[in-house]
């Protein structure tokens, strides 16, 4: 089996390296079709490991030895268990998908073969993230997975930087920069967290340092020490799933190419932060760092309820599907804050198939609409891209929650679980945000799709994506329908003992009485959600009405201006920021560090200048400086022969 | 009586004598003259300090001296003499060839 994972874990590289070697040639459709090939094979190596995983065990490789100094020792080692084996299955999937999309999406860009080479890579360190054995390796793969997001947020790096009226996320290397200066102040986070596990471990092998944990708990303050492992490697996952307040970097990551995109939110990056807390379950489920736990479930459910709230007015098409990935990540996050850790897997797995839908799709109305992704902009685009219209619509039903689909088992599930906790308060807030959910989703389908033809007044004529990439959509569509539908055999698959230690997840199961409340708390969310729709077709099925008095009131603004988190953050930490390196650069650096350098290179280079005076050539000259020299000599012997003599 | 403070003020005298000769001639020949007279100075310190001791080494030192300065006049000279033939002058302001 050991070949198998070396394939699903080195097949990306290999394509990235290929596609790497064609960077600076022109573009040719082969380098999209072999890295596609690659990929896919990766694919189907995870998909017979994860039967493998599910008929005989985990299966655990050490490629070498890779860090070995006095009492640490790190090896490159590699874990498919449970956990790691639906990640890799969900992650390579959805990769395959976006890699064949890419050939039909960018073709028409000239840095086509160098977009593949990112793409893989991303893919590539993903899978390191997921697969390795230990938190050093989990950390490389994560810091990997921040190059190669800002590689691709950054892909069309030459376009100019506007003002935030214009564009809200200035550039696409504004928006690079920014999400990789969020993701390196949570690193510090996630880094210090490492540290003190292994502080306290002795080592960074997850099976090592879970195993540890019992121990440390019942020692003099470990529950302290546990309790800052837990919070500094949350912090890291908050920076990476963009979690309130690192959130910010997430929409304007939109300035990346639309594959990108839905790489990012459905498997490569946002769903590591949520990873992490499910791997380190063993950590997150200690008594003593319960109160984490719940902050954590407390945020998500927050951070669910805040980013549906701006999306609900949002224009941007993008955008709006970006907040829906927070809001889900949110949701994930109440989850596995609650130790329903195997939902919250669930959930990813679910949402990783609806969101790339739903973006990919995103991607073909953008295609087809020249680049514009202003909503108020389009309408009635179902009679000219049905294909993508019915992708869209299917998954949107599966965001919505709506029965059937697998965003109704997942979102249930986590709603569901909310209750079960008796934390009334998350759950009627997880409600109130299914509504929002489905209220946003849809009216993000109703006005690209339905209602009068808006697009004709801007002379645009839509056309439908290359039929090979609809038909590549495919797998993920019919996913987004049938994938809950394995949610039994799912938590079978994830929840049963393991071959190896922590290699599968705590069993979570609903009490008597919510199981006896089941269908009315199903029928609760169902109304909320299924109203949200009507609201949606109520407002603009039909044709789009603009009222200004809605546009102008101060709620709508708040929204559309994302609470003005974006201004603020500028106004208290970029804006001084800048302003002291300005300081910083004119006052120190200039008149401090840099005048001393220049001052000793002046001296000598002075004192060079003036003595060159005493080279005439004279032979008398020279003697008389030899003549002056002696003197010199002599009066300082005396004077210190008469100090030597005071001192004695 | 003549003790060794006359022989010592005389040498001095005989140095700075050539002291001067080194630093103000400008002929190279007077330098040589010069240098000469600065070396003798010396021989006349050691030979007066020798007797001054009843050591003989320093008067050793000075035959040394003697022998040394003789030889250097001999390929000093020879230099001066192809020098002279060279530029006609042994003027050191016209032979400043090497003014940086």
């Amino acid at each position: 089996m050991e070949k198998f994972v070396y394939i699903a874990l080195f097949a990306p590289l290999v394509s990235s390296l290929f596609a790497g070697l064609f960077a600076m040639s022109k573009p040719a459709k082969f380098v999209g079709v072999i890295a596609s090939m690659l990929l896919a094979s990766a694919f189907i190596a995870s998909s017979l490991l994860a039967y493998h995983v599910a008929t005989v065990g985990a299966v655990h490789v050490t490629l070498m030895d890779w860090i070995s100094v006095a009492n640490l020792s790190i090896p490159f080692g590699f874990i498919v268990d449970k956990i790691s084996v639906t990640m890799m299955v969900v992650v390579t999937l959805v990769s395959t998908i976006v890699h064949i999309y890419s050939i039909g999406y960018m073709d028409h860009d000239k840095s086509f073969n160098r977009f593949f080479s990112y793409l893989s890579a991303f893919v590539f360190s993903m899978l390191v993230l997921v697969m390795s054995d230990n938190f050093a390796g989990l950390f490389i793969g994560w810091e990997g997975v921040g190059v190669c997001s800002w590689l691709l947020i950054g892909f069309w790096y030459h376009k100019p930087d506007l003002t935030r009226e214009q564009n809200p996320s200035i550039s696409p290397s504004w928006a690079a920069n920014e999400a990789f200066i969020m993701n390196r102040i949570a690193d510090l986070g996630m880094l210090v967290g490492i540290m003190i596990l292994f502080w306290v471990t002795g080592s960074l092998q997850y099976d090592v340092v879970f195993a540890a944990l019992p121990s440390i708990a019942a020692s003099v303050n470990g529950s302290y020490i546990l309790v800052a492992a837990a919070i500094a490697l949350f912090i890291g996952a908050m920076g990476k799933s963009a979690q309130f307040p690192l959130h910010t970097w997430l929409t304007d990551a939109m300035e990346g190419p639309t594959p990108v995109s839905a790489l990012i939110h459905a498997a490569t990056m946002v769903t590591a932060g949520v990873f992490l807390v499910i791997r380190a379950n063993p950590l997150y489920s200690m008594e003593a760092v319960e109160g984490v736990s719940f902050f954590i479930a407390a945020l998500g459910t927050f951070v669910a309820f805040f980013a549906a709230s701006m999306a609900l007015v949002n224009r941007d098409l993008k955008r709006i599907i970006a907040f829906s990935t927070l809001s889900q990540l949110g949701y994930m996050f109440a989850a596995a804050g609650l130790g329903a850790y195997w939902i919250a897997l669930f959930h990813l797995a679910a949402h990783a198939f609806f969101k790339a839908l739903l973006f990919l799709g995103g991607g073909n109305v953008m295609h087809a609409m020249h680049d514009e992704l202003d909503i108020f902009k389009m309408g009635g685009l179902r009679k000219k891209m049905k294909w993508t219209h019915i992708y869209m619509f299917v998954s949107s039903l599966s965001l919505a929650g709506i029965p059937l689909f697998a965003g109704f088992f997942s979102k249930d599930a986590i709603i569901e679980t909310a209750f079960n906790e008796g934390t009334i308060v998350l759950w009627a807030i997880l409600v109130l945000t299914a509504g929002m959910t489905a209220f946003y989703s849809f009216r993000q389908v109703f006005l690209t799709f339905w209602g009068d033809e808006r697009y004709k007044e801007h002379g645009i004529h839509p056309h439908e994506m290359y039929k090979f990439v609809l038909i590549a959509m495919s797998p993920l569509a019919i996913l987004a329908v049938i994938a809950g539908f394995f949610q039994t055999q799912f938590q079978a698959f994830v929840t049963s003992i393991s071959t190896l230690p922590f290699g599968s997840l705590p069993n979570y199961e609903m009490s008597e009485h919510t199981h006896h409340l089941v269908w009315i708390l199903t029928a609760v969310v169902l109304t909320v959600a299924i109203s949200g729709i009507a609201l949606a077709w109520f407002k603009y099925g039909k044709k789009l009405i603009r009222s200004e008095k809605t546009e102008n009131s101060f709620i709508y603004k708040l929204l559309a201006n994302q609470y003005y988190i974006p201004q603020l953050y500028e106004a208290i930490i970029t804006k001084p920021y800048a302003e002291l390196s300005q300081v910083m650069w004119q006052k120190v650096d200039m008149k401090v560090v840099d005048a001393t350098v220049d001052f000793i290179a002046r001296v000598v280079y002075k004192s060079g200048d003036k003595s060159r005076a005493m080279q005439t050539g004279n032979l008398s000259h020279y003697l008389n400086w030899m003549g002056l020299g002696a003197v010199l000599l002599m009066v300082a012997t005396v004077i210190f022969s008469i100090i030597y003599n005071i001192n004695g | 009586m003549i003790g060794l403070n006359h022989y010592l003020v005389l040498s001095g005298l005989l140095f700075a004598i050539g002291l001067v000769g080194v630093l103000r001639r400008k002929n190279l020949l007077m330098l040589f003259f010069a240098t000469e007279i600065i070396l003798n100075a010396a021989n006349v310190a050691f030979a007066a300090i020798s007797h001054y001791y009843n050591d003989l080494s320093g008067q050793m030192f000075a035959f040394f001296i003697i022998a040394v300065a003789a030889s250097e006049v001999a390929i000093g000279l020879g230099l001066l003499i192809l020098l002279y033939k060279k530029h006609g002058t042994l003027n050191l302001d016209d032979l400043a060839s090497m003014k940086g």
